[in-house]
């Protein structure tokens, strides 16, 4: 029964709302494959940055791996997949070891980096958002990221998920 | 012979998609765009991707490992 205020509930099928929630290299990749992907299919997307995720909007990406705590993260080496044991990924060096791995392996591959990602998210009008709190939290500021995002808080957030037709957590 | 011709190859998921939407722009409406690709994903993907957006997929067949679609803006 309609007592007066208006709210469209309606779902919007070709809408996707993503909390992007961690900044590592490989993390980094889901929520930009998935954004860029859809914007391409024709849905209005929307990507909410929030504590590790943050930093994936800043202007210099500086983005790291590591293997520590990651038992799932085996390598293709030496003709089979190898993963590394805690003790060997916590000794200094090993962490940058991994992440330029990584990084080689996925420019041998063809695989976009997550700038050009984030480029063409841009690009095609992707609504990117910066969680408010987080920024106070860390102590970031608009000037360190890049171009784009806007400011908002959980609220900001419910209201483009209520709509949102795919709602991700990342 | 179509309209545009986009070569992709070597590029992996996401590229080959996002790189076609890009350049179906520059396609007339009815134009035809041709991809050559080497993603093996991408076989799937230019279906799901022409399902989605309306555009048509006229051809699509491998050749050497090298995958190529005729993709038709509607």
């Amino acid at each position: 029964m309609n007592n007066g205020t208006e709210q469209n509930t309606a779902i919007d099928p070709k809408t996707m709302c993503i909390i992007v929630t961690k900044g590592s290299l490989d993390w980094a990749y889901p929520p930009f494959i998935l954004a860029t992907t859809a914007a391409a299919m024709g849905l209005e997307v929307a990507m909410f940055f929030t504590f590790y995720g943050l930093p994936l909007l800043l202007k210099d990406l500086d983005l790291k791996l590591t293997s520590l705590g990651n038992p799932a993260m085996k390598m293709p080496m030496m003709g089979g997949h190898m993963g590394m044991p805690n003790v060997v990924s916590m000794i200094p060096g090993v962490d940058r070891a991994a992440t330029k791995m990584m990084s080689n392996m996925m420019k041998k591959k063809g695989i976009a980096s997550i700038q050009e990602l984030r480029d063409l998210a841009l690009e095609a009008e992707v609504r990117m958002i910066a969680c408010q709190m987080t920024m106070d939290l860390f102590e970031y500021s608009l000037d360190d990221m890049i171009e784009g995002p806007e400011l908002g808080g959980a609220a900001t957030y419910i209201e483009v998920a209520v709509k949102s037709h795919i709602n991700l957590f990342i | 012979m179509a309209d545009q011709l986009l070569d992709v190859k070597g590029m992996n998921c996401p590229l080959p998609i996002l790189k076609a939407k890009k350049a179906l722009k520059d396609v007339p409406e009815g134009g035809t765009l041709e991809v050559l690709a080497t993603d093996p994903g991408s076989v799937a993907d230019f279906q799901a991707f022409c399902r989605a957006t309306g555009n048509e997929l006229l051809e699509h067949g491998e050749e050497g490992g090298v995958y190529r679609f005729i993709l038709q803006k509607t």
